[in-house]
């Protein structure tokens, strides 16, 4: 059975860290970075589960900053 | 699979709109304002009206959004949006043209140019964002503000008899002859954005066909102002702004 | 439309001249004592002919904001009020103003303040010519004394105002607004194409087709680009003011004494200068076309020789402030004589002010 395997990328400097991406995630993908910071000082959002990921676009569709890119295939 | 091979350009299913250029918004983080302008830039890209789109900016939070969404933009005085933007439209009939306002400028100071535009039935779009609150002046009382809510001038919360009620737009223009289009619609969930987007581009179809005016009212959050963090804002509004101003379509001829 | 010779009212006059200027656009709210300029755009129904278009607006507010939009479509537009809806207008004005656009506001004025009355006044010299609204920026400012001269400004105040992108207004009063005179209509002027305009006005937003983004706003909150916009505008009034004061002058030859009048009330200081002739006292007139740019160095000339300087003003002494500025001569007496509430002087009043003023001053 195809499985659907997807990734996001998050554009670090762009992301404010609101977290929302984190909260619409229905797969507990996103976290935001526990200490690191961008030049603006914000913990911006990664992957911490990426294998969770299925490329739904949740996180990227709430993200009011445009800071997520989201890929997507299937794995046969 | 390895994340290398699934994060390749053959791939990318989402990414932010090419109209959204790459300057950094001067918004709070999580702020509403960010989605619905992400909306904008993807449905005038996917309407193929970037060459024909004029924007109105209000005074308030928005008044920046022409710094954002690389199309042609007029920014208005303080409310006056819809009779710029009524202007505009019957000088430039073949123009998609909208307006992008927030509470305190069209249900406080630009109520007047608001009904009047609809009520005209000029052949605009109105992308109304409630969010109970002036934002860029530091969270005063909007005329949407809820009652008991505590903002910079109610801090005591909202008082019928200091304060008046909350004013309800929608219904007012959903009221007139003028509008083709009115619906309340909110950028909280990936559910509520598909169906934020679907309403903004239905709202610019009719400024282009002139078939008269269209309010897409955004309810939306302001957690800097509410003092939340945008998770607990989007709760809150849940709980507290949907029941007064609640979602769906209001009218659609 | 060729050129026509027809008796009309100045109201009717500016909406007539404007339709053959070539107009794009008129945004405007009924008030006494102008309203025949949109009630006869209305019956000229010119969006049939020109493609003009003619807005009712809900306000002033709503027409000078609808004007801005217009001005920053690079369309020639125009608006046209009296002084309490002026005063309404004063916000919108400075942002087009700021935001550099052309447009044309013609203040048909009555007197204030407040409510005031619906008779003529010229109480808005100020007002037009020191800014009026928020901010440091100017007006062109053309005030007509002859039914004539409503047509004539029309095409010269959207001529000034596109070469120097800024707002020119027309400052009137209820007397021309209302008087019938002959006047020969310009032939008609057609209105520029998308091209004409996009060519003249790259800077007109008109969707961004084969160009970048064109942003019309008067909003910058970095101080450093703010103080160079301001300095743009400032450099601007500078030219404006070298190459644009305009003003008539009439029987200042030799004369003894000088009066300064604008508008209306200059017609009846000319019938007062030709009593006066003929009782063997001479008496010159300079006319300010320009209210700003002010005329200073052609009023400064005509009173140098004479023994006073009379401003004659439907209010109570405003002009006269430039005329004292433009003398700069503390020797010379310079002295005002007004009507106010609506009352305007007779040619024989005049008289009896200049005599009583300058001539055997009450000691």
């Amino acid at each position: 059975m195809a499985k659907i395997q997807g990734a996001v990328t998050v554009n670090e400097e762009r992301c404010k860290g609101c977290d929302l991406c984190v909260v619409a995630c229905p797969c507990d993908v996103l976290a935001l970075q526990p200490k690191e910071v961008n030049n603006r000082g914000y913990h911006f959002a990664y992957m911490a589960r990426p294998e969770r990921c299925t490329g739904c676009t949740s996180c990227a569709m709430v993200c009011p900053d445009a800071c997520i890119e989201v890929y997507r295939v299937k794995v046969e | 699979m390895e994340l290398n091979e699934i994060i390749r350009p053959e791939n990318k299913v989402y990414a932010k709109p090419r109209l959204m250029n790459s300057n950094h918004m001067h918004y709070c983080p999580g702020c509403s304002h960010g989605v619905v302008h992400k909306l904008v830039a993807e449905v005038l890209e996917e309407m193929g009206q970037e060459e024909t789109a004029i924007g109105i900016t209000p005074v308030g939070c928005a008044v920046f959004a022409y710094n954002y969404i690389d199309i042609d933009w007029i920014e208005a005085a303080h409310g006056r949006a819809p009779a710029i933007a009524s202007a505009v439209k019957r000088l430039q009939p073949d123009k998609l043209v909208f307006t992008y306002q927030g509470d305190g400028d069209l249900a406080a100071i630009g109520t007047a140019e608001t009904i009047h535009a609809a009520n005209r039935g000029e052949n605009i779009a109105i992308i109304f964002i409630n969010n109970a609150i002036y934002g860029m002046t530091g969270g005063q009382m909007a005329p949407t503000t809820l009652l008991g809510q505590k903002t910079a001038t109610t801090p005591y919360g909202r008082r019928v008899d200091l304060n008046g009620y909350p004013l309800s737009i929608a219904p007012i223009l959903a009221g007139l002859d003028g509008t083709c289009y009115v619906t309340r619609q909110s950028v909280h969930t990936p559910a509520a954005v598909r169906k934020a987007k679907a309403a903004i581009r239905k709202a610019f179809e009719n400024s282009l066909a002139g078939r008269g005016c269209s309010l897409v009212e955004v309810v939306s959050t302001c957690n800097s102002g509410w003092k939340l963090s945008p998770a607990e804002a989007n709760r809150w509004m849940i709980e507290n702004m949907f029941p007064k101003y609640p979602l769906g379509d209001l009218k659609n001829v | 439309m060729s050129e026509e010779v027809k008796l009309l009212k100045g109201n009717e006059a500016i909406a007539l001249a404007a339709i053959r200027y070539g107009c794009d656009g008129y945004f405007g709210y009924p008030i006494t004592p102008q309203s025949e300029v949109l009630e006869t755009l209305m019956e000229q129904q010119p969006w049939d002919t020109t493609g003009m278009v003619v807005l009712q607006a809900e306000s002033e507010v709503a027409a000078i904001n609808m004007v801005y939009a217009g001005a920053a479509c690079g369309k020639v537009v125009f608006t046209s009020s009296s002084s309490p809806g002026v005063s309404l207008m004063q916000e919108g004005i400075s942002y087009i103003a700021a935001a550099e656009l052309p447009a044309l506001i013609v203040n048909v004025q009555r007197g204030g303040p407040g409510l005031g009355t619906i008779q003529p006044s010229q109480a808005d010299y100020f007002q037009a010519t020191k800014g009026g609204g928020h901010g440091d920026y100017h007006l062109i400012v053309l005030a007509p004394s002859s039914v004539q001269e409503m047509v004539d400004f029309v095409g010269l105040a959207w001529d000034l105002a596109f070469k120097y992108r800024t707002p020119a207004m027309i400052l009137a009063d209820g007397v021309i607004g209302q008087m019938m005179e002959k006047v020969t209509l310009p032939p008609q002027r057609r209105r520029r194409t998308m091209e004409e305009l996009i060519k003249q006005c790259p800077w007109a937003v008109t969707g961004k087709k084969g160009r970048d983004k064109n942003i019309c706003t008067s909003l910058e909150l970095e101080s450093d680009k703010m103080e160079i916009i301001n300095n743009r505008l400032q450099s601007t009034y500078r030219d404006i003011a070298r190459h644009e004061k305009r003003y008539e002058a009439y029987n200042v030859e030799g004369a003894d004494y000088l009066i300064v009048a604008f508008g209306s009330i200059a017609r009846i200081c000319r019938k007062s200068i030709d009593i006066a002739r003929e009782r063997g006292l001479r008496i010159g007139l300079i006319r300010p076309i320009t209210l700003w740019p002010f005329p200073s160095e052609a009023v400064a000339q005509a009173a140098r020789g004479t023994k006073g300087v009379l401003t004659v003003e439907i209010n109570a002494g405003q002009m006269i402030e430039d005329v004292r500025q433009a003398i700069n001569d503390r020797a010379m007496p310079i002295e005002h004589y007004g009507r106010l509430g609506g009352m305007v002087p007779d040619p024989e009043e005049v008289l009896d002010a200049l005599n009583r003023l300058l001539i055997n001053p009450t000691k």
